[in-house]
């Protein structure tokens, strides 16, 4: 009797402890957007304020600048890029798991391995070929540039989605006499809905976070990481409309993340772990 | 296979392009034109100090970032895999890190948390009697290190909890009807079977850290004195502000040649739980 007792705190203060870790972990988040409802002497006030006069001064100000031209390019770079990169990874999938191409082990461990690669050792190959055709400096070398990265990811987690039809859905598909395309789009693509969205979401958040690339081969014309990079010349004068502007950016990404939560780990592991 | 054929334009081009490059004396802001060198760049890339110290660097930072953020995965996911009130929302939270783009991550810890005089971080140092640490400037490297650490120990506990969450539960209680201890059996049961879920988090961590750029740019712009540069954001150096396009490429050959070693192991575990779980 004793001995359940003790465990019973001994849980409740486990799950308290897992709670504090858990806030831990969200702190610095929550204190970015708190702060940006801050007027900026709340946000360098000492001791930090907990309970200050909310103020949407520093959201209305946000689009002062071009941020309009920035988010027009991420949004432009990440949607179109994902959507590219969907409409080639399901039939790539497709030709990796439903009806296997010869030699799909390796096709499939190459598109991983090209994942593996830093990127800072292909960039100046990749700004000189942009640069040589004019295409620096624009959405459409972004858009291309993303393909590319997310396509591995995409194919590996589609895969994993795909590998979980049974065998007797295409059985009872060709015995119907569907053809490729008809079974690819009305059969397949309905069966891993769920799933696609979900690869798109991880898309979509990697290539919107994305800043390397979109440093190194645009400038004026470029996404908002770049754009957020511009404040730091100014410090902590602007605290609060750092603040402001991070927590901005990051509302589409982190309810895609949240949306995508499920099926978040098999894609972070190109579907090695469910 | 119209996406074989994209992946290859678009991924392995470069690398060949950037082998050929490596082998010249190109450098755009000097006048004399493009010529072949043959190794020259290599052998002053190994006799370069800073290099040699970028990669020390890389090697020193992507290790502490990778087991710093496996170390409090495995501590939240441990927490998180009971089940007890509110746990989708604390694991909610707990995840959400992993999602916020680096840069503005990075900017807001800057501002809002390492500043010695406003930021939250100081402000506690100094409340609890040890004075205002400016983090960024007397620890960069630490600093780089809890920033990343931060957004991947998220990572680490996805993937963590998952292994955690396939752990059958017959076994856990035949080991308790049996009369094995809680400690007993995390360290005997849990413990081996978890080990490719470590194997692969510490992998595919590495990977992505290994090319850290935005917290690097962010908070030290690589100082001081080289402190905090890595391999990514040398080659980024040398190529964009230093506009030697042949050293450059030098740079990033040496930097695949060291991705690939990783790779390579990578590969291999990704190989072992892949056949566990693939259809053919």
């Amino acid at each position: 009797m004793s001995r359940r007792k003790t465990s019973g705190t001994f849980n409740a203060l486990l799950s308290a402890l897992t709670w504090l870790g858990a806030l831990v972990m969200f702190a610095p988040i929550a204190w970015m957007v708190l702060t940006s409802f801050k007027s900026e002497q709340d946000a360098v006030s000492l001791p930090p304020k907990l309970f200050f006069k909310p103020t949407l001064e520093h959201y209305a100000r946000i689009f002062d600048n071009d941020f309009t031209a920035f988010a027009l390019h991420s949004v432009l770079a990440t949607g179109v890029s994902t959507a590219i990169v969907i409409c080639l990874a399901v039939p790539a999938a497709y030709a990796l798991c439903v009806r296997p191409v010869e030699k799909w082990r390796d096709v499939l461990f190459f598109f991983i391995s090209t994942k593996m690669m830093p990127v800072a050792a292909g960039i100046v190959p990749i700004y000189l070929v942009a640069q040589s055709v004019g295409l620096l400096n624009t959405a459409t070398l972004l858009i291309i540039v993303y393909t590319s990265m997310n396509l591995p990811l995409a194919i590996w987690m589609i895969r994993s989605f795909m590998i979980e039809i049974p065998v007797e859905v295409f059985d009872a598909v060709r015995v119907d006499g569907a053809g490729f395309f008809r079974e690819l789009l009305l059969v397949v693509v309905p069966l891993i809905m769920p799933g696609l969205a979900s690869t798109a979401l991880l898309c979509g958040i990697f290539a919107w976070n994305e800043f390397f690339l979109a440093v190194n081969l645009t400038t004026t014309s470029s996404t908002l990481p770049v754009f957020l990079q511009k404040f730091l010349s100014f410090g902590e004068l602007y605290t609060a409309q750092v603040a402001a502007v991070a927590t901005l950016l990051n509302i589409p990404v982190v309810i895609a993340g949240w949306l995508a939560q499920k099926s978040l780990t098999r894609g972070l592991t190109f579907g090695a772990v469910r | 296979m119209p996406a074989l054929l994209v992946v290859i334009a678009v991924t392995q081009a470069p690398f060949f392009i950037t082998a050929y490059y490596s082998l010249f004396r190109w450098n755009l802001v000097s006048t004399s034109a493009r010529r072949f060198v043959g190794i020259k760049n290599y052998v002053d890339a190994i006799s370069d100090p800073v290099f040699l110290k970028a990669i020390g660097n890389t090697a020193f930072m992507t290790i502490s970032i990778v087991i710093g953020a496996i170390a409090v995965g495995t501590l939240l996911a441990l927490g998180l895999q009971r089940s007890f009130r509110g746990r989708a929302i604390a694991r909610t939270l707990a995840i959400t890190p992993f999602f916020v783009m680096p840069v503005a991550a990075a900017l807001f810890w800057k501002a809002g948390l390492f500043d010695p005089t406003f930021g939250l971080l100081g402000w506690s140092t100094s409340a609890l009697g040890m004075g205002r640490i400016n983090w960024v400037s007397e620890y960069p490297r630490l600093s780089i290190i809890i920033l990343t650490a931060w957004q991947w120990s998220s990572f680490a506990l996805l993937i963590l909890l998952a292994g955690m969450q396939s752990f059958p539960v017959e076994v856990t209680e035949a080991a308790s009807i049996d009369g094995a201890g809680r400690w007993i059996t995390f360290r005997r049961l849990m413990l081996p079977h978890l080990r490719p879920f470590f194997e692969l988090t510490a992998l595919l961590a590495s990977m992505y850290v290994l090319e850290n750029f935005a917290a690097i740019v962010t908070l030290t712009s690589g100082g001081p004195a080289y402190a905090t540069t890595n391999l990514s954001y040398y080659v980024y150096l040398e190529a964009f502000s230093a506009f030697d396009l042949g050293q450059a490429s030098a740079y990033g050959v040496i930097t695949l040649a060291i991705a690939i070693a990783l790779v390579m192991p990578m590969l291999k575990v990704v190989a072992g739980i892949f056949k566990s779980g693939g259809r053919a």
